[in-house]
């Protein structure tokens, strides 16, 4: 079994098609509906939690590429208010994966975005409140 | 030839005065010797950007019409308490106040998004903050409620002034419980899962001049991005602290109270900050000179990270407790290193206070002295040292009866 979390973008011509109907319907999936933004004539956007067996992932999200969906990882959306960080580096042993990096020349914290998971933690771990979530 | 600050300033006045970090003055002096340097550096400038929890402001908000009374009344900056103990329109904000409606921990961990320590940076940033007071009315201030906006500008008086700030040295936290804890040393994980310290280590100015030699009351500083002054010892003051053999203290010594004009710092360097599960307080960026006036003065300033001695308490059971029991001693060389070897387990570490910012304070304290904008002025009075025999007292608790 696997679980994601990732961030759909419809173009205008999709959004008034079943496309997510088809992931359960055709591909057992389970989704859990974090966020959806969708409007006729418009692009659309929802941020879905994917859960079921790799393979039917795999199809599921082959079948949503081939009709045209724009799918990021929802770490791409977790983003650093550069202005408000002050570089303190507090939330180095706060994130699970290890995507902040002390560098030790320069004494900067890195936000390596490639490895965030977007789990979230250290969005209120931030002392100056500097990490957000962004859908 | 010892130097004096005139003639020191009498340097920085024609731009000429020679001065480094306490970052760059260690390889200056290892390449220079001590006797040379002396006779060459003017300077060396310090810094240090962490959360200080001791931190206010106090306002003088000009007389409405009818006047009101805010003295013994309420008053709300943006919904955050201030004190008003005070005469009719003064008024003090406290870096830690928190809304009376914020959840704090009864939703645990409290989030503390904004406090006392945001209204600050606001002000400071020059946006309106919105006032709400009520008051008793008497004949001469018959006013007994107030809404209005006010703005740093328009103020009679704003002065920062913080009871405690620049603590000498810290502890270093971490967690032996088999649960993570919300602290103001930050999120501390179970087991040992971290460890988390807060000072500029080399750069923090009370590590550079650990007997306070050249730092006393009236010593003029680069406070929260302006102007500021020492105006006392900052509290829970401690100079009889265990030292090393290089006069650095191995935990909170020297601390120090600091005043300046509001008006003229900035929101780079008073940021509201809010600790999870504890609450909001405010990061200052403090920066003090230190005259080279010997070169014993100039010996101190050559500390590093490698000689700086850092104790660690477990923050889940000793620390509440009050029980003075370290598990151990690190230096901040090993602490910035990113893991440190504790139990025999190895440790990740992280840092409250910002290390760049406390240097670009230091860099920005020497641009002001090599193009004269800031000359240093002579202390008043010295602050107590170890001589004074003055230790930090625990509370003696006297049961009260009914």
């Amino acid at each position: 079994m696997v679980s994601k979390k990732i961030v759909l973008h419809f173009p205008k011509r999709l959004v008034d098609r079943p496309i997510v109907y088809h992931l359960i319907k055709d591909f057992s999936l389970e989704f859990n509906i974090l966020k959806a933004s969708v409007t006729p004539e418009q692009e659309g956007l929802m941020v879905l939690e994917l859960k079921g067996k790799q393979e039917d992932y795999d199809k599921g999200i082959h079948y949503l590429t081939g009709n045209g969906v724009i799918i990021e990882s929802l770490s791409q959306n977790v983003i650093r208010n550069e202005g408000r960080c002050t570089h303190c580096g507090a939330c180095v042993t706060v994130c699970p994966v290890g995507a902040f990096e002390l560098d030790t020349v320069s004494r900067q914290t890195k936000f390596h975005n490639s490895k965030c998971i977007a789990c979230g933690l250290c969005i209120k771990a931030c002392p100056p409140r500097a990490m957000e979530l962004h859908f | 030839m010892p130097k004096t600050i005139e003639e020191i300033n009498l340097k920085i006045k024609n731009g000429e005065a020679v001065v480094f970090t306490a970052e760059e003055i260690i390889g200056v002096v290892k390449e220079k010797g001590l006797k040379k340097a002396t006779e060459e550096v003017d300077v060396v400038t310090t810094g240090t950007f962490g959360p200080m929890c001791s931190s206010g402001a106090y306002l003088n908000i000009g007389h409405s019409q009818p006047r009101i009374k805010l003295g013994g009344g309420r008053v709300y900056l943006n919904d955050v308490p201030a004190y008003t103990g005070l005469a009719a329109v003064d008024i003090f904000i406290g870096a830690t106040a928190t809304p009376d409606d914020d959840p704090r921990n009864k939703v645990y961990p409290g989030e503390f998004n904004y406090g006392g320590g945001h209204v600050i940076e606001e002000l400071v940033a020059g946006k309106d903050i919105r006032l709400e007071a009520t008051a008793y009315g008497t004949d001469c201030y018959p006013r007994k409620k107030l809404e209005t906006w006010i703005n740093l500008k328009d103020l009679n008086e704003a002065v920062l002034f913080n009871m405690r700030n620049a603590y000498q040295n810290y502890n270093v936290a971490t967690n032996l419980s088999n649960k993570t804890i919300y602290t103001y040393m930050g999120i501390l994980k179970h087991n040992l899962g971290n460890v988390t310290y807060c000072s500029a280590g080399q750069l923090s100015p009370l590590l550079n001049d650990p007997y306070y030699k050249t730092i006393g009351i009236g010593t003029k500083v680069f406070f929260g991005g302006g102007v500021g002054y020492v105006a006392w010892q900052g509290t829970q003051f401690n100079p009889t602290v265990p030292r090393t053999e290089n006069g650095v203290p191995k935990g909170g010594a020297g601390t120090l109270a600091l005043i300046g004009d509001l008006k003229q710092m900035s929101s780079r360097w008073l940021v509201g900050t809010s600790m999870l599960g504890y609450g909001p307080t405010l990061t200052v960026g403090v920066g003090v000179p230190i005259p080279i006036l010997s070169e014993e003065v100039l010996k101190y300033t050559t500390v590093t990270d490698e000689e700086i001695i850092g104790t660690i308490y477990d923050y889940s059971d000793a620390y509440p407790n009050r029980r003075a029991e370290p598990i151990g001693e690190v230096t901040y060389a090993q602490l910035r290193s990113g893991k440190i070897t504790l139990q025999g387990k190895k440790v990740p570490t992280a840092s409250l206070s910002s290390y760049p910012r406390a240097l670009e304070i230091a860099n920005t304290l020497k641009e002001w002295l090599k193009t004269g904008k800031f000359e240093l002025t002579e202390p008043v009075a010295p602050l107590p040292s170890v001589e004074s025999g003055l230790t930090f007292k625990p509370l003696k608790e006297r049961p009260i009866e009914h």
